[in-house]
């Protein structure tokens, strides 16, 4: 097999791809110009789903299912790119748009000619002020050039690609409320079904794909379905971004074939951890996941075999966890974030969220009981599937996996009234709100 | 409206199929001109898209980066999640109530310094990571934060909440 090579970011760090000329002068729109000249929007739609490309914003829905729902009944379509990106330990749709913001261009083009869309929005979270003023002059920029627009590369494709900044929000990137969020509403999450493909943006058939999801596109047109999915597991290929941080050397994006094994990934790309150190827990999918541990290791990193496991890919966020850390601070930072970024529509999430905040912020303190950790091991299973959207489901995997590998850890903070490593928690310690 | 709004607000308008869409990127406009989101912009917010100021009001107050009130001149915002967590941002945390004298949502006496916890800026590999008046700073120590309060407190920025 040819050795892995990443497409999504080559040239990052090493070129300036906000620069058109140097984007161009990499081959990039050439797959934008052969999808218009030579390909119809069905054999855009077909490429795409035999690549088995499954989307990176989270749920790993197979991208050309999803654009292949959208009714024939000539009401207009849109299509909206999902650059919201706060999932905790998540930060490689950051990148993308800071620093190569016109391959998202270009997979935008590409995507919204394949499910014959008008018009496609472009969510920026609000916190990415930079990364908007980026998106907004590449966008003016690709305008002049004539790949967004009236008649793109003169064809007879027209696009219009709308801006919208966000205005701080998590659960904006959950895609019914990102639809309220556009449309100048509340962003909560809307009651599904009907589902986006039906009734979307201001009731239209819509797609919301991730920014990595729609950057895989391009290289897909270019070097063809075959290429895509032979790298990697053939049900979920592809190459993915893996944002990794936390007790590591090297922490960073790297793009990797999917599937790699979660040490593969910590020793050979993200330096392994500092010395002397053991890995106590690893998030492998962003702060809504089930938590792995050092017997974990080989386990691959891809939907399918981290479901397997519990847990998911998510969006890949991989956050690593040395001997240092205190589990029962690291679930309080996640849980007070859940608590913080419910929208409220459901009584679960809301009340839950709050409660389990308030439990294992006791706990932390040192104020915590035995009754607190009973109530907290059997918690998963009623705030977990009684909610309108996935948020109110992610308070509880990383606190209860935890829990199910650490329990001691818990007790002892009952026990001692305190945290047991405090002596050496320089480092991972932190005063709370 | 002044006239002003006014054509701001049609600008706003004419990017989006529907005319609510505009209302955030329009409430976004009137804070970065006076500040806050100002009771004047919930009413013009509401003359521009045929909605009671009451839904205004509830839509503004969804979004953490709409604020009601006042902020200072420089808005601090750090980071309290996980990845931080892991890499000093409590310790960073505490170092900034101390120096400022003010506590998570606070406004120092003098106006100048807002100060903010906030959800993970996805900057996770360069933590503990912090916003002023929303620029990113990465890595930031508690002495690499003090070097930043020096030119900050001798910047003067126009707005702490840019709108574009
Ligand atoms: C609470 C919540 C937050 C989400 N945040 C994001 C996000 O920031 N970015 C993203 O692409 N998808 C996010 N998603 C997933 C979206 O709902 C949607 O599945 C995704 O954008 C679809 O794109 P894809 O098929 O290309 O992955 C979130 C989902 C939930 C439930
Ligand atoms: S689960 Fe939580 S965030 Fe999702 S709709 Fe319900 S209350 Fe809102
Ligand atoms: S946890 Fe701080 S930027 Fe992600």
């Amino acid at each position: 097999m040819a050795p892995f090579e990443p497409v999504l970011t080559r040239g990052l760090g090493r070129l300036d791809l906000t620069d058109l000329s140097v984007y161009e002068a990499q081959g990039g729109f050439g797959a934008l110009r052969k999808a218009l000249r030579d390909m119809t929007p069905e054999a855009v739609v077909n490429e795409v789903s035999a690549s088995n490309l499954r989307g990176r914003g989270g749920a790993g829905f197979p991208t050309g299912r999803k654009w292949s729902f959208l009714p024939n009944d000539g009401r207009p379509r849109y299509l909206v790119c999902n650059c919201d990106e706060a999932e905790p330990g998540t930060f490689k749709d950051h990148m993308l748009l800071e620093q190569t913001p016109f391959q998202i261009i270009e997979g935008l083009v590409i995507s919204a000619y394949a499910i014959r869309a008008e018009r496609a929005f472009m969510y920026i979270r609000g916190e990415f002020l930079e990364g908007y003023r980026i998106f907004r002059r590449a966008l003016e920029t690709a305008r002049e050039r004539g790949y967004v627009g009236p008649r793109i590369a003169g064809s007879d494709f027209s696009l219009d690609i709308v801006v919208h900044r966000g205005a701080g929000a998590y659960i904006c990137g959950e895609e019914t409320a990102m639809l309220e969020s556009i449309e100048g509403k509340r962003g909560e999450p809307r009651l599904k079904p009907p589902f986006p493909a039906n009734a979307g943006l201001y009731g239209m058939p819509t797609v919301v794909n991730n920014v990595e999801t729609l950057c895989c596109v391009p290289h897909i047109v270019e070097r063809g379905a075959q290429w895509f999915s032979s790298i990697g597991p053939p049900k979920c290929p592809g190459p993915k971004i893996i944002s990794v941080s936390g007790h590591v050397r090297k922490p960073g994006n790297y793009e990797v074939p999917m599937g790699i094994p979660a040490g593969q990934l910590i020793e050979e790309y993200a330096g392994g951890l500092e010395p002397g150190r053991r890995l106590k827990a690893i998030q492998p999918g962003g702060g809504s996941s089930a938590a792995i541990f050092e017997e974990d290791l080989d386990t691959g990193l891809d939907f399918d075999s981290l479901a397997a496991k519990g847990t998911m890919l998510g969006s890949g966020g991989f956050v690593v966890m040395d001997d240092r850390t205190c589990l029962v601070r690291a679930a309080l930072t996640l849980v007070r974030f859940f608590e913080h970024e419910s929208c409220g529509q459901c009584t679960p999430c809301r009340e839950g969220g709050q409660w389990v905040a308030r439990m294992v912020g006791r706990l932390e303190a040192g104020e915590g009981s035995n009754a607190d950790l009973a109530i907290l091991r059997t918690l998963n299973r009623t705030l977990t599937g009684t909610n309108l959207c996935p948020l109110g489901d992610s308070i509880m995997p990383f606190l209860s996996s935890v829990l199910r590998r650490f329990p001691e850890e818990f007790e002892t903070h009952v026990t001692q009234a305190g945290c047991p490593l405090a002596a050496e928690q320089a480092v991972a310690a932190g005063a709370g709100a | 409206m002044s006239p002003e709004r006014r054509r701001k607000a049609e600008e706003l308008a004419a990017r989006y199929p529907r005319r609510q869409s505009a209302l955030i990127p329009f409430l976004q406009y009137c804070q970065e001109q006076d500040g806050f989101v100002t009771r004047q912009a919930i009413r013009d917010g509401a003359e521009m898209c045929g909605l009671t100021e009451a839904e205004v009001e509830s839509i503004a107050s969804f979004y953490t980066l709409l604020f009601r009130q006042s902020v200072g001149k420089h808005l601090i915002q750090v980071c309290r999640t996980l990845s931080c967590m892991l890499r000093g941002a409590g310790e960073l945390q505490e170092h900034i109530r101390r120096r400022l004298g003010v506590r998570n949502g606070e406004t120092t006496p003098d106006g100048l310094f807002t100060y903010e916890e906030v959800e993970c800026l996805a900057a996770c590999d360069r933590a503990p990571c912090l916003q002023h008046n929303l620029m990113f700073h990465y890595n930031v120590t508690p002495d690499e934060f003090d070097r930043l309060l020096e030119t900050w407190r001798a910047s003067r920025p126009a707005v702490s909440l840019p709108a574009e």
